[in-house]
């Protein structure tokens, strides 16, 4: 099995109200000067043949009217060395 | 009149049905995108099939989201531009009478109806938008001002090319009484009850 991680996002020119309202709310915390937020979906997985992540994505995890998305095999668990933050 | 029956989301067969409407609600939760997953309930076969077959097929609200997802209908419903779920009376404008789901209506009549939902703004990809205005796929839009989720064009209801699928954000289920305010809703499916009645010709 191999672990992959896709990540979805609003395609762009299409106007993202979530990452707006995280924005306009950034000021308060004194972060003042960020832009450009804009808000996707994170979807981990285990899958036999990735090949046929596309497809799925297609038919499902995005709409591709809407949606970009992008498919990266994630390393194993215990191989990873990858920075984390919070859990674990 | 025209008798209804309910459908359960794991019938596959449309037997002896006319015209089938796929009603609000959240289906799955919205759970990925609204009406993501219950596009693929095995009763959507049957009504892709139906639709294929030329049958009427009305999709209101979160019925409408699962038909775009369905490929049904063209473009997408995005969440509001407020991020806020509305629930309220809109006045609608009847964009055409030339279909069976609005062939009651005048066109340019107002229409009365609610709406209730988060993810009600419609997209389409500009080339997708243009060919959509000059078939005159859009049947209703919100009248100036009252554009209540930030739809392009302020589309609030359209039908497929072939003309016999039509999806709409507003109720009109929810205002077919004065006791809830207006009966403008009864346009829809008093031009749907004609058109059931009417002849088969094919």
């Amino acid at each position: 099995m191999m672990r992959a991680r896709i990540l979805i996002r609003p395609k762009e020119g299409i106007l993202d109200p979530q990452g707006k309202a995280i924005e306009r709310a950034l000021p308060a915390l004194g972060f003042e000067d960020v832009s450009g937020v804009r808000v996707g979906r994170l979807v981990e997985l285990e899958a036999a043949d990735t090949d046929r992540l596309a497809d799925l994505c297609e038919k499902l995890l995005a709409n591709p009217l809407i949606e970009d998305y992008e498919i990266e095999a994630a390393d194993s668990e215990a191989g990873s060395g990858r920075r984390r933050s919070g859990d674990r | 009149m025209a008798e209804a029956r309910l459908v359960w989301h794991e019938e596959v067969d449309l037997e002896g049905i006319e015209v089938v409407v796929v009603p609000g609600g959240f289906s799955y939760g919205d759970y990925l995108r609204a009406g993501a997953i219950a596009r693929f309930a095995p009763a959507m076969e049957a009504v892709a099939r139906h639709a294929e077959a030329g049958g009427l097929v009305l999709g209101i609200c979160n019925g409408f989201q699962v038909l775009c997802e369905a490929g049904l209908l063209p473009g997408a419903l995005l969440p509001n531009e407020s991020l806020h779920f509305v629930c309220r009376q809109v006045e609608l404008l009847v964009e055409s009478s030339e279909s069976p789901f609005t062939s009651a209506a005048d066109p340019g009549q107002r229409l009365s109806i609610p709406v209730k939902h988060g993810s009600g703004r419609y997209f389409a990809p500009p080339e997708q938008l243009d060919a959509l205005e000059a078939r005159g796929q859009v049947m209703l839009r919100y009248a100036p001002g009252e554009n209540p989720n930030g739809s392009v064009n302020d589309i609030a209801g359209i039908v497929s090319e072939g003309g016999n699928v039509m999806g709409l954000m507003p109720h009109p289920e929810h205002a077919v009484d004065p006791l809830t305010g207006s009966e403008d809703g009864l346009a829809i499916f008093r031009s749907l009850a004609a058109r059931a009645r009417a002849p088969v010709t094919a």
